[in-house]
């Protein structure tokens, strides 16, 4: 048994699970569009929340956010299953298999065998869709690799109660009803209205802009305060943050620039086009703080890498992002 | 980022397959561009694996010095702590924590030990083999 459904490689894992799983139902939508309208573009900086005895630094929002918003406002219905036993968990995917629904499945990255082995990591907020399955093999759209995957069953049994934090605990997904027409535009405004309220208003000194400018002004301090090991531990931990987890590069910030690039044709909105190619430009700068720290931590350093030339380039990040957000936040009234 | 600096430097990656990034081509429109690797990732993601072969390097010590019991070595080698390993397998930290000590570990129960080589996938009288030759075990896991 396997669903005819089309596997486009994305760069992020939920938004190109959103996409490929509403395209599937004949909704046109690509992965930055899917993630622009779920509101998916974030800044976090969350040092009480250790990884690995490492601060939380996330350039996304919430899990299951995107999806959750994109559904809502397309009225889209979804059906959500959690599970106690794993067994149970397999028949419930496999029934609707059969049935040829293609099912969204929330995984650990760590026991999926496909990961090439630098990617294997304990991190449960993996989304990938099942579209069928041949024996005791499942097939897999996951987005962010190239083809379709086979993954054995007790691998992806072993995938789906991945423990520790977030635990998917079996979480599965599909859709029950696409409506004819969805409201595109509106959502696209909801979606730029959040993130721009976020990224400016949210309270405190941890989120949005105020968060980028709180941890470019701890940057200049970690190598006194950590000592060299372990500020350069931190630093590198910010650049994976940024780049490796399917970001599409820049933290999200490439591909943000190109929904709103989008966007700007689809609401005829000229503005917005002006403001991605300055969404880009900040993107770029969050690549030049990742070069910089990278060399930094080879003690490759030259004068210019130093931690305060990194706090520079993030203040300078956060006032790009500020100005992009201030602008944007009109056009969608 | 513009398609021509769409990084292509392999080093997490090693199969050949490609990673999207959002680029923007000469008619300055978003496309999708497929990345081999780009080299401060690539950093960054050995200074993780670093500081895993680190403990693991670490944690062979103590195992041949009658500290730690083998099973710390599977459980160090797949990223994780007691508490986590506990979860997995089902039991609590505090007996988890028991296991790792030579001397209780010598006399668990077979029922006991499947559990952890059932997590781990591996036979069970290899449960408590110590890998002799660090290096070639790390080559042979890890490295990207």
């Amino acid at each position: 048994m396997k669903i005819d459904f089309e596997h486009r490689q994305s760069a992020h894992c939920e938004s190109g699970v959103t996409a490929n799983l509403l395209h599937h139902y004949g909704i046109d939508i690509s992965e930055a569009m899917a993630f622009g309208i779920g509101a998916g573009l974030f800044f976090g900086y969350l040092p009480f929340i250790k990884i690995n005895k490492l601060p939380l630094t996330t350039f996304r929002c919430e899990v299951g956010g995107i999806f959750k918003r994109l559904t809502r406002w397309f009225g889209l219905q979804v059906r959500w299953q959690k599970f106690r036993n794993p067994e149970k968990a397999m028949d419930a995917l496999d029934r609707k298999i059969e049935e040829g629904i293609p099912v969204g499945c929330r995984t650990g990255g760590y026991w999926l065998p496909y990961f090439p082995p630098a990617f294997r990591f304990h991190f449960n907020m993996h989304n990938l869709v099942v579209i069928g399955r041949e024996n005791d093999h499942y097939i897999i759209s996951d987005p962010v690799f190239p083809d379709l995957e086979r993954c054995h069953r007790k691998d992806l049994m072993k995938a789906r109660f991945a423990k520790g934090a977030m635990a998917p605990r079996g979480t599965m997904y599909y859709l029950t009803h696409v409506p004819e027409t969805v409201p595109f535009d509106q959502s696209v405004k909801n979606g730029i209205r959040i993130v721009c309220r976020r990224m400016l208003h949210t309270p405190g000194p941890l989120i949005g802009v105020k968060g980028i400018r709180y941890l470019a002004r701890q940057v200049k301090k970690w190598p006194e305060k950590l000592g060299q090991r372990k500020a350069s531990l931190y630093v590198t931990q910010l650049i994976r943050m940024q780049e490796e987890l399917g970001t599409g590069g820049g933290g999200f910030r490439f591909m943000y620039a190109a929904f709103l690039q989008e966007a700007a044709q689809r609401l005829q909105a000229p503005g917005l086009q002006d403001l991605s190619d300055k969404m880009t430009a900040a993107g770029d700068l969050w690549r030049e703080f990742a070069v910089i720290g990278a060399r930094n931590c080879k003690g490759r350093a030259g004068e210019n890498d130093s931690y305060a030339a990194m706090t520079r380039i993030l203040m300078e990040c956060a006032d790009r992002e500020e100005e992009i957000y201030r602008k944007l936040l009109p056009t969608v009234r | 980022m513009k398609i021509s600096e769409v990084p292509q430097q392999p080093g997490m990656i090693t199969d050949g397959r490609r990673e999207i990034c959002y680029a923007v081509d000469d008619d300055g429109n978003y496309v999708l561009a497929g990345s081999a690797g780009w080299e401060p990732k690539n950093i960054a993601n050995d200074q993780a694996w670093e500081i895993i072969r680190d403990q693991m390097q670490d944690t062979v010590r103590k195992i041949r010095s009658g500290k730690l019991s083998p099973l710390a070595f599977l459980m160090v080698s797949n990223q994780m702590t007691p508490a986590l390993l506990a979860q997995y397998v089902g039991f609590s930290r505090w007996r988890v924590r028991r296991h790792l000590k030579p001397s209780v570990f010598k006399k668990l129960k077979p029922e006991i030990l499947k559990r952890y080589a059932d997590l781990f996938d591996v036979p069970v009288d290899t449960l408590s083999k110590v890998p002799k030759d660090i290096e070639t075990m790390l080559s042979k896991t890890d490295t990207p």
